[in-house]
């Protein structure tokens, strides 16, 4: 009889074989650490420098109005409650949103370059803001811009869902390949539209910087919908970790593992278009976090989405507010939107994973 | 608990790929299921461990029909070993091996102290304690069988069904991990390529034919050199095994097989 194997000796393994143990609570409250001074750091710059002492006594005035008294310049209580600190919280959130339904996608694909914008999310709700853009919002019924992004990219996400269908059916495989033409097809129905648009050049370049993501002109009014919809969803991606960590080793597996796999993966595609439709509405396509940020955040505490969701939600937030101050300072008074700093971050990303593997 | 499958069908794509295939698996036997490519070996399994819905008959595993119960109370009862497609995610062996609770557990239910020992025991009997904490895919590939059976064994299965477990694997892993499920003591069913390794370590073959159930049995009455020659289309001389004195195989083509010269 050959002896029982010796205890775990993870110093005889290759690093490769071996992924770092990092102690997940410290990780969690070093991001939530990370996200708090990220916010207020953030708040602070722009077009006129406040300090932080400041900064901390105008928000502290507003969410404790008893306890902390308001500071004495308005124009500053003015900056950061009501133009730099809802803009902030924004990215937060998007951030967050963008990270969790990365995840979530990866996992029903089983695809590690799925991203949210994967299912012609983005193409469709690129269509409705160009709608509005171009024919004004008077033709189109009174609708807002966000509404009209949001109604895009539902009625594409339904389309995709029925054109994957064989057989009630829909694969991870049928999925993305019906994402992906559809995505073509919109993106060309929104060429068509800039061109023939009334107003020419102008409707580009509003189309241009709706396409690249901005948080630029947040208000608090449009904070409540999408920190619902992420706190939300995000929790209830957590309670099914399980059925998300079976689901990416197979279908065969998580069947085998209790999962009914067909109904899991609906209420999934649900529960995401929901999240990215939402986040879409409100600031445009904003690529690349919902790609890389599951990335690095597995590669730091695996796989398992018990670990993998509530990282990637407080990573996707510092992310992305540290991105958009990048985007407003680098160019200032010139604002550089976001998406397509997260485009120049994205290429070398990607050039590096390369490398590494 | 006990398998029965009667008088089932499963269709793909409107074609009936099995068809009036009826078997039982009696509680503590290792049954094979046995049959060239394309006979429906693996259709028939789907169907018994809830990935394809039968086109006609039933499937009871310890009495109740396993499409009434619900697919993590189905879970509960069948553990399965399939081929694992190769995935670009990685998890390490625990967290492979951890997944077999999922049937068990709740939504937002965290392990127990019972979980872990649960794990910590599959990961013994099937050898591979020593490495909790490797990427499963840096495994070989009998390594990574193993770890899917400790996963099988997690979900506490009262049937374990294992698709083609041998396939891709060295002879020794192939002859391990069969001695691996002898040991067991769990009601089994598996498919298996090799006759041999069928005749060593099933008490009951099912030899399976174009999606019907050609003949069943003990071994030496299934492989017989008429019924291979019948479902297999080559030649069979048996005799003892020279070392543990079972029923061995020995294969020749058939002589109208056999391209002319």
């Amino acid at each position: 009889m050959t002896p029982v194997s010796t205890p775990t000796r993870t110093e005889n393994m290759r690093p490769d074989q071996v992924r770092a143990a990092t102690g997940f609570w410290s990780l969690q409250i070093g991001l939530l650490t990370a996200l708090v001074l990220a916010i207020l750091f953030a708040v602070g710059i722009g077009a006129v420098a406040i300090p932080l002492p400041i900064t901390v006594q105008v928000i502290g005035s507003h969410l404790l109005p008893g306890w902390i008294a308001p500071v004495a310049d308005p124009t500053q209580d003015q900056i950061i409650w009501v133009f730099r600190l809802p803009r902030v919280l924004l990215a937060v959130v998007v951030g967050a949103a963008l990270a969790v339904s990365g995840t979530a996608l990866q996992a029903m694909t089983r695809n590690p370059l799925s991203d949210p914008y994967i299912f012609g999310v983005s193409a469709g709700a690129s269509v409705g803001a160009v709608l509005v853009i171009t024919l004004g919002s008077a033709v189109m019924g009174g609708v807002s811009l966000s509404l009209a992004a949001f109604l895009g990219a539902l009625l594409s996400m339904i389309l995709v869902y029925t054109l994957a269908q064989q057989q009630g059916r829909a694969t991870p495989m049928r999925l993305v390949l019906a994402g992906v033409a559809l995505s073509y097809v919109l993106s060309a129905v929104t060429s068509y539209l800039v061109l023939r648009s009334a107003t020419p050049g102008g409707g580009a370049a509003a189309v241009l910087t709706w396409l690249a993501g901005s948080l630029g002109g947040a208000k608090w009014e449009q904070l409540g919908l999408p920190s619902a919809v992420v706190v939300l969803t995000t929790f209830l991606l957590i309670a099914q970790a399980r059925p998300l960590n079976a689901l990416m080793a197979g279908d065969e597996t998580a069947t085998g593992l209790g999962v009914n796999v067909e109904r899991f993966r609906q209420q999934l595609f649900l529960v995401t278009s929901l999240l990215v439709g939402v986040v879409v509405a409100v600031s445009g396509s904003i690529g690349f976090v919902g790609l890389m940020i599951p990335h690095l955040v597995r590669m730091v505490v695996g796989s398992d989405h018990r670990r993998v969701l509530p990282t990637v939600a407080l990573g996707g937030g510092v992310y992305l507010v540290l991105v958009d101050l990048v985007g407003r300072t680098i160019m200032a008074p010139q604002e550089l939107p976001v998406g397509i700093v997260t485009a120049a971050l994205g290429g070398p990303f990607f050039l590096w994973l390369l490398r590494r593997r | 608990m006990k398998l029965e499958v009667n008088d089932v069908a499963v269709a793909i794509a409107s074609r009936r790929i099995v068809n009036e295939v009826s078997l039982e698996v009696v509680p503590g036997e290792i049954v094979g299921l046995i049959g060239p490519n394309g006979s429906g070996k693996s259709t028939l399994l789907r169907a018994i461990y809830r990935l394809l819905k039968p086109a006609a008959g039933y499937v009871h595993l310890g009495g109740n029909d396993v499409w009434k119960l619900s697919a993590r109370e189905s879970a509960r009862r069948t553990g399965v070993v399939v081929q694992e497609t190769p995935s670009d995610f990685d998890f390490t062996v625990a967290e492979v091996v951890e997944m077999g609770r999922t049937p068990h557990k709740g939504m937002l239910e965290a392990d127990n102290a019972r979980d872990t020992q649960i794990i910590a025991d599959a990961l013994a009997r099937v050898r591979m304690n020593a490495f909790v904490e490797r990427s499963f895919n840096t495994l070989s590939g009998g390594e990574k069988q193993r770890v899917l059976v400790a996963r099988a064994l997690v979900q506490e299965p009262k049937l374990l069904v294992l698709d083609e477990p041998t396939n891709h694997l060295d002879i020794r892993y192939q002859l391990e991990i069969l001695n691996l499920v002898r040991t067991l003591g769990i009601t089994t069913l598996v498919t298996l390529h090799d006759l041999n390794l069928a005749a060593a370590y099933c008490s009951r073959l099912y030899l399976l034919a174009d999606g019907h159930i050609a003949t069943s049995g003990a071994p030496e009455e299934v492989l017989t050199p008429a019924w291979i020659r019948a479902v297999y289309e080559v030649d069979a001389v048996s005799a003892p095994h020279p070392v543990t004195g079972k029923l061995h195989l020995v294969f020749t083509a058939l002589a109208d097989n056999l391209v002319s010269t």
